[in-house]
This record gives C-alpha cells, sequence and structure tokens, in this order.
C-alpha cells in the first residue's frame, strides 16, 4: 500500500468506518440489497425466534445425521463398484483369499481395508443412517404427545411421515448394496414380500430384479436408488419441511409471556446459530467416536452372496426393519389357494397390509382426530402429553404394538437365552402383540390422569419447611427463606432489540430487580 | 413489524442518550411506508447478559473444551497422515469435532445474550376478499378459457392420458422380462443328475445315513438360476424311518430324499439340519419341515410342505431325478398353481 494515497483509509478503523457505521459489512449488504432486496427479510431471519426446549432438538439430529450420511456417502461412491460381476478375491483380508465374490462385496471389503479412513467413513455411514431413522421416530413422537401436528401444520406431519418411509426404505436398500451373506438374504425376503401381493406381485419383482431371482441387475438397481433417487426425494422433502417450519414458525410450550400470536425463544442470530452448529459438530463427533469404537455390519466376516444356497444363522436385519420382521415371524401360517391362484395371507398381511395400515394410520391422525373432536382452530401452543389422556394412550399403545413386534424378531435369540423352547416365545409374543398395546394404552391413559390431578409446582424443587415447636407442644411448619436458584425466575420476553448499545449510559443505569452480575461490567467494550 | 409486544419491559420506552439511540428504523407494514421506532438494547439490559452467573469461569470451561477439540483434529490429521488404524481415527475425529462442538454450544447457551425475545406471529390467512379473488380467478378465468373449447380440451386431455399410458407400460415393461410360467419352472428334468456345488455326481455309495448335501441339477451348478430355484437339499435317512406319502413310494431309494431347499415362507435357504430330530429349520423365521415326513412344516410361518423331488438310482450307481418338481418351489404368489414342470401329480 503507497503510503502518499491519501484516498484510500490509513487505519483498519478507517477502513471500517469507510462506508458508515457498519463498514464494509454495511457495503456488502447495500450492494446485495441493491439486487436482491434482502435487508429487511434477511433481517427478520437473523432474528427468528427459536423455543427453547430440549425436545426441539431431536429433529435437529436428524438433520445433521443426514448431512453426514450424505458427507460419508460421497465418499463411499468413489471407491464402490456396483457390480454383481463375479471375481476371485486377492486383498488385503487373507482370511477371503482366493474366495469367489461380487465386485460390489470386494470393493466394499477392499474399501474397509485398502483405502485410508474408509472403513472409519463406512461405519459411520451405517452408525448414521440408524441414528437418523431413530432421531426421525423420537422426533416424530415428540410431534405426536404435543400435538404439534394439528393444524396448521398437518402438511409438515405428512412430509415428516413420508421421509421416515423413505429414510426406512434407503436404509434397507443401503443395507443391501454390500452383497454380503446376511443382506443377499433380506434382498431374498424382500423379493418373496413383493411376490406376495394379490394380482401385480409377480410382475413387479420381475420388473425390479429385471427377472427371476436374483437376476444380475438389482445391485446396480438398488445402488441409484440409494444414492440417487430417494436420496434427492428426501432433499427436496427436507427442503420443503424446513420452509413449512419458518414459514408457519414455531410451536411453544405454554408459559410466561407465550401466546397463541407470538414465539419466545433465542434468535436466530448468532444465539441459535451458535448452539445449532456446535451440535452439528457434537453430532459428527459422536457418530465418528461410534464409527471408530463400535464396529458396525463386518461383512468380511459374513461372507460373501454368491452361492444363494448359504445363509448363516440368526439372520437379522437393521433395526428399523425389526417390526417387519418380528410381524413375520409370528403370522400363522394362513394361506388361501382356490380357483388356480395363492394369496400368501402369512407373507402379505405382516409385511404389506400392516406397514400399509399402521403408517396410513399416521398420515391421517391429525385428520382423524380433528374430526372426533370437532377442533378445527389453529394450535400454535403445545399439548403437555397428559392434558390429552386419550391422544397419548393411543401413541403408547401403538408404540407398544411396534415395540413388541420389534421384540418378537428375536424369537430364537430368546429362546437360548431363557432356555425356553421356540414355541413358548412365539406364542408369547403372538399374545403380547394383543394385550400389551391394551396394557400399555390403559396404564397410559390412568397416569395422565393422575398427573392431570398433580396441579401446578409438580416437579419444581420443594422449599424446605421449618417445624418448630412451641411451648405448649404445637407444632407449626413455616416454609423456609427462598434460596439462590429455587423457582425459576424467567425474563419477559422483549423483541430482538436493532442494536445493542455497547457504551455503559450515564441515564437510567442498571435497572433494579434484575440479577445484574458485576462481572457483567468488565465485558462491556470500550471503542 | 408490530409495535405492541406482551410483556414489553419498561426499557425500551426509556430514552437513553447518545446520538446513535436517536436512530429510529423504519419499517414496512402492508405496503405504507410508517415510521416504527425498533427497540434498542443496552448492554446492561439483563436480557443481554449470560446465563452463567461466573463468565469468566465458564468462558475458560469453554476454552479447555476447544483446546481439546483443537488437539482433537490435530491429532486426526496427524493419524490420517500415519494412516493409523480406523479407531485412533475416528476416537481422534470424534473427540476434536465433539470438544468443538461442545464449546461452540456452551458458548452459545451460557454466554450469548440470555434473551427470552420474542417474536410476533402474524396471522398466514389472507383476507376474505383477497380468497375469493383467487377462487374467483381459478373457477371464472377456466370458465371463459376452457369452457368455450372443449374440443381443445378433450384433445389436450386425450393426447396426455394416451402418452402417460404409452409411456408408462413399455417404461415398466423394460424394466424386466414377464413372469410368464418362469415362476414354476425349475431346472430338474427327467433323468437330470444331481451334482454338489463343485459339479461332482452324487453316488449312491458317497452319504451315509444322516448324511446332508445341497446338490443341483448337472450343468446348473454355478449359475444364477441353479442357486436361486434348483438348489435342492439331498439327505440321507434309514429308510425305515421315512414315512411315504401315497404316490411317492419309489421317490427315496435306499433312504436318499431330496426336497427344494427354498423356504416355502420366503424362499430363505433352509440351511439348518436338526439331525437328532431329523427337522430342516429355515434359520429366517424359524420355520421347521420333518424331513422323515414329506417334509411337512411342524413350526412356524411357513404354509406349505418343502416339494420333494423325486430320485432313482442309475445303472452305473448314481443318483438322477425321476421327473421335476411337481410344483412351485419357494414361497406364495398369486399364480402359483402347483403345477410344476414334473410329473403333473398335484400336491397330496
Amino acid at each position: 500500500m503507497s503510503t502518499t494515497d491519501t484516498t484510500r483509509p490509513r487505519t483498519r478503523r478507517e477502513a471500517r468506518e469507510a462506508h458508515g457505521r457498519y463498514g464494509r459489512v454495511q457495503q456488502a449488504v447495500n450492494e446485495l440489497d441493491d439486487r436482491l432486496g434482502v435487508a429487511k427479510g434477511g433481517r427478520t431471519f437473523l432474528d427468528k425466534i427459536f423455543p427453547d426446549h430440549w425436545s426441539f432438538m431431536l429433529g435437529e439430529i436428524a438433520l445433521y445425521s443426514f448431512v453426514i450420511l450424505l458427507a460419508t456417502g460421497v465418499f463411499l461412491t468413489l471407491y464402490y463398484v456396483p457390480s454383481q460381476t463375479v471375481v476371485v478375491y486377492h486383498g488385503a483380508y487373507r482370511p477371503l483369499d482366493g474366495i469367489h465374490m461380487t465386485q460390489a462385496y470386494q470393493s466394499t471389503v477392499n474399501l474397509s481395508f485398502s483405502v485410508r479412513s474408509g472403513l472409519l467413513m463406512r461405519q459411520m455411514h451405517h452408525w448414521s443412517a440408524d441414528i437418523f431413522i431413530a432421531s426421525i421416530v423420537v422426533h416424530m413422537a415428540r410431534i405426536f404427545f404435543t400435538g404439534a401436528f394439528r393444524k396448521p401444520r398437518e402438511l409438515n406431519w405428512t412430509i415428516g411421515i413420508t421421509l421416515l418411509i423413505l429414510a426406512i426404505l434407503n436404509g434397507f436398500i443401503g443395507y443391501s448394496l454390500p452383497d454380503d451373506l446376511v443382506s443377499g438374504t433380506g434382498i431374498r425376503i424382500a423379493y418373496s414380500i413383493l411376490l406376495s401381493i394379490p394380482f401385480v406381485g409377480s410382475y413387479l419383482a420381475f420388473w425390479l430384479f429385471g427377472g427371476n431371482y436374483p437376476g444380475d441387475i438389482i445391485i446396480e438397481r438398488f445402488y441409484i436408488i440409494h444414492v440417487l433417487i430417494i436420496p434427492l426425494v428426501i432433499l427436496g422433502l427436507l427442503g420443503a419441511h424446513l420452509g413449512l417450519l419458518v414459514r408457519q414458525k414455531h410451536t411453544q410450550f405454554p408459559g410466561k409471556g407465550r401466546t397463541e400470536k407470538n414465539v419466545v425463544g433465542t434468535p436466530m442470530f448468532p444465539t441459535f446459530m451458535a448452539k445449532t452448529t456446535g451440535f452439528m459438530l457434537m453430532v459428527a463427533g459422536g457418530i465418528g467416536l461410534l464409527g471408530g469404537l463400535a464396529q458396525i455390519n463386518p461383512i468380511w466376516q459374513f461372507g460373501p452372496y454368491t452361492d444363494a444356497s448359504k445363509i448363516s444363522y440368526a439372520v437379522q436385519p437393521d433395526w428399523y426393519m425389526g417390526f417387519l420382521d418380528g410381524a413375520l415371524r409370528i403370522m400363522p401360517s394362513w394361506e388361501w389357494t382356490g380357483w388356480g391362484h395363492t394369496l400368501p395371507w402369512e407373507v402379505f398381511f405382516p409385511a404389506v397390509i400392516f406397514p400399509g395400515l399402521l403408517f396410513n394410520l399416521c398420515f391421517a391422525w391429525p385428520f382423524l382426530e380433528s374430526k372426533f373432536t370437532k377442533d378445527t382452530g389453529l394450535h400454535n401452543l403445545l399439548d403437555r402429553p397428559r392434558d390429552r389422556p386419550k391422544r397419548t394412550a393411543a401413541g403408547a399403545a401403538v408404540f407398544a404394538l411396534v415395540f413388541t413386534l420389534f421384540a418378537a424378531s428375536s424369537t430364537d435369540v430368546l429362546a437360548n437365552f431363557f432356555h425356553v423352547s421356540l414355541n413358548v416365545t412365539l406364542w408369547f409374543f403372538r399374545i403380547a402383540v394383543f394385550v400389551a398395546p391394551v396394557i400399555v394404552g390403559f396404564a397410559t391413559w390412568r397416569i395422565c390422569l393422575e398427573m392431570q390431578g398433580g396441579g401446578h409446582g409438580m416437579g419444581k424443587r420443594k422449599r424446605a419447611l421449618v417445624v418448630s415447636r412451641t411451648e405448649s407442644g404445637e407444632y407449626t411448619a413455616v416454609a423456609s427463606e427462598q434460596r439462590p436458584g429455587d423457582g425459576h425466575h424467567e425474563l419477559d420476553a422483549e423483541p430482538v432489540p436493532r442494536t445493542v448499545e455497547l457504551e455503559p449510559v450515564a441515564v437510567g443505569g442498571p435497572r433494579t430487580g434484575t440479577t445484574l452480575d458485576a462481572d457483567a461490567g468488565v465485558r462491556r467494550v470500550n471503542r | 413489524m408490530s409495535t405492541t409486544t406482551p410483556g414489553h419491559g419498561p426499557v425500551n420506552t426509556t430514552t437513553v442518550g447518545g446520538a446513535a439511540n436517536g436512530d429510529v428504523a423504519t419499517s414496512e407494514v402492508d405496503g405504507h411506508r410508517t415510521s416504527v421506532p425498533m427497540p434498542v438494547g443496552r448492554f446492561d439490559d439483563p436480557h443481554q447478559q449470560p446465563l452463567t452467573r461466573h463468565p469468566r469461569r465458564t468462558e475458560a470451561f469453554i476454552a479447555v473444551f476447544m483446546l481439546i477439540g483443537i488437539a482433537g483434529v490435530a491429532a486426526f490429521g496427524g493419524a490420517y497422515w500415519q494412516n493409523a488404524t480406523p479407531w485412533i481415527l475416528g476416537v481422534t475425529f470424534g473427540i476434536g469435532l465433539f470438544g468443538l462442538g461442545f464449546g461452540l454450544t456452551a458458548w452459545g447457551k451460557y454466554l450469548m445474550p440470555r434473551g427470552p425475545f420474542v417474536e410476533e406471529r402474524h396471522t398466514l390467512a389472507s383476507e376474505p376478499d383477497e380468497r375469493e379473488a383467487m377462487a374467483a380467478a381459478l373457477v371464472d378465468r377456466t370458465g371463459i378459457v376452457v369452457k368455450r373449447r372443449r374440443l381443445l380440451g378433450g384433445l389436450l386431455a386425450g393426447g396426455l392420458g394416451i402418452f402417460g399410458i404409452v409411456a408408462l407400460f413399455p417404461l415398466l415393461r423394460s424394466l424386466g422380462p414377464l413372469p410368464g410360467n418362469t415362476l414354476n419352472e425349475t431346472d430338474w428334468r427327467k433323468g437330470t443328475r444331481l451334482v454338489d456345488i463343485n459339479g461332482r455326481r452324487v453316488h449312491k455309495d458317497s452319504m451315509m445315513p444322516g448324511g446332508l448335501l445341497t446338490v443341483y441339477p448337472e450343468g446348473f451348478q454355478n449359475t444364477d438360476s441353479g442357486q436361486a430355484v434348483d438348489q435342492t437339499v439331498l439327505i440321507r435317512v434309514q429308510e425305515t424311518d421315512l414315512t411315504t406319502e401315497k404316490g411317492r413310494e419309489t421317490w427315496a431309494p435306499t433312504g436318499y430324499v431330496a426336497y427344494s431347499k427354498m423356504c416355502t415362507h420366503l424362499g430363505c435357504p433352509v440351511g439348518l439340519y436338526e439331525r437328532e430330530l431329523e427337522l430342516l429349520v429355515c434359520p429366517c423365521h424359524q420355520s421347521m419341515f420333518n424331513v422323515r415326513n414329506g417334509a411337512v412344516p411342524q413350526f412356524g410361518p411357513a404354509p406349505r410342505p418343502l416339494p420333494q423331488l423325486p430320485l432313482y438310482i442309475d445303472s452305473q450307481g448314481y443318483i438322477r431325478s425321476q421327473d421335476g418338481y411337481n410344483q412351485a418351489v419357494g414361497p406364495g404368489f398369486w399364480e402359483r398353481t402347483n403345477q410344476g414342470n414334473g410329473p403333473g401329480t398335484t400336491e397330496t
């Protein structure tokens, strides 16, 4: 920089203030605003309020595990070969040396053992897929039990259910891509489930697999579905999910100063941005720890799936398919035959009809509820689950049903563990699948009613009682003095200020009745 | 922007000194530019204070986490450089990002303005006349434009409809062949020799009672169809133990009995053999089939017995199939008819 050039700012402060009070940032905002008109909307967006409640974080786990899925997934596509061509393995993992396998399996073993950080990326991908689906389910439970799906948010609820279905589908397909012995058996089962659909089943199966099972194209087709088609749809729906959230604003729990017509919490910038970005890093770090320390899907131990007549013991799918597997296990063998046709109810009901009913019930719930309660109003304040005992009981019953089916997918393992016969575990689950939802639903309903009776102050810290005895022997109990930390002193909510004056001001001074910290003064900035 | 806020404290009505504080932000409401003073905060406003009681201590605490995070990501880089084992990569990566993330989150939660802040929620719904205008635009304009041109509308709908059908069917059809009778057939024929996975023929002396072998039709042992639909399990049992069904008296010479290895439930290979009870067990959903008794399902969700392959021993002592399966193997499907490419007998 030339020292004789007087038009140029000489100090940093001059440079900063050349464009007004906010310097270069102001200049950038002006330039953008001239072209796109971003200032007003952008400012509103920076002020967007996020309610402070831990349960709002569950959806963030889903979002960030999806980000990690995309990042690690791109890495995996660089090394994975979607081909069912059979090759002979001569690679880094000696126990498989000389064994016939498909290129899909070979490339998965190679990227696990020969690519730097490959195993970490693959295990992180698998862990984040499991966490993605789990967090969607928990997030959905939060939305359901607090009534956040009610008008005006029914559309976002249905988008969320669609996302859950897509996530489960893509999880299953991705699980199948390594073409190992366990996932190959899973593909076989998926083919048979397609076959079980009346009228069109065999056509659907033949078109998806390009012929009779196994064919030579299913891995390629699963690959393009897994890395392109479903992720694109998920991305689009995710955008819509978040777009609707911004448009309709967050729901919030009732509380001080919170009404149907406002949102109280933390502004987008900088507080929420800091918290959520930090949380994204924590989710990534947690998945990294799992990927590094907790082995998942060690396909080199299962062996390749070139021989469809081989199978391993205790075949079980990933956890999110467990409820379907359990339903298949406990369904009686009711096959209908007649008029030259077969209707395999023992497959069609548990694997097609049942999940269809379950997810359609989820889709329809907001509309069913408003029909039965005759409530067509707009709702932005959340319900406490105990205040809606019937809904809470219904949700708990459905969860009990799905969890019972999930547990039923390990009848053989449970029989081994408890040293009982398979027959005992089978009949236990056949009965439990009807009884558990009833018991859980009824218990939940009763507990909700009990909790309603608890009234205010439940769950809050009790103040100590000072009991004293008078001379005449009479006892009196007086509440002790308020201690620091007792109760919950929430300030009145205020709009996010346009600007915050950093100078200490002469007038007014610290207002009374606040808990101003002496330390805070130190942090004032003097310009 | 609204000017009234519930729970509005006295802060913003207080006039504070300083030239900049006289600024009044303008805001646009319903297209009219009106002057709406946006609140100006002060640093000593409790909303601007951190949540923590001891900011300096908290800052030090957060700094420690961020230092751990920096150490973690640096170590991750080093470990990657040195091609360390996956668990070291994962731990350094995890600790690095978790440390930084925890620090940042704590910074946001404990050191940034504690609030709470409020945002008005404006109704999204339009005014009734605007709603009506939208509906009117849809209905009236359609009436004018389309209803007068019914011919064109019909032609367009017809054309697009035909295209939909024309486009959909070939698209599906090009994905794969039609099932035809494929699902009812296997490669077993009259006189087909039984071979193992390596193509070795099975001799009548090659197995002892209690032995089990997965067999294929000769020539199909390493093909897709061989492994998918032809796979058959050959078991030798004591001849006297067999309970033979009517019409199957000759199907199991010298105790050699062969069943399709595809489970009739979902097509998993029935790969487990419980020798003492002589049960074939499917590892997928625990269907059990009685080997001595025509592979009738004893337990589990399988609806049908495993189809039995009729065998005979040729003049040189090799085992061959009398014919194909007499019914479709594997799981049920709509077109399944109990008619295989075998002797044409129906299930007994």
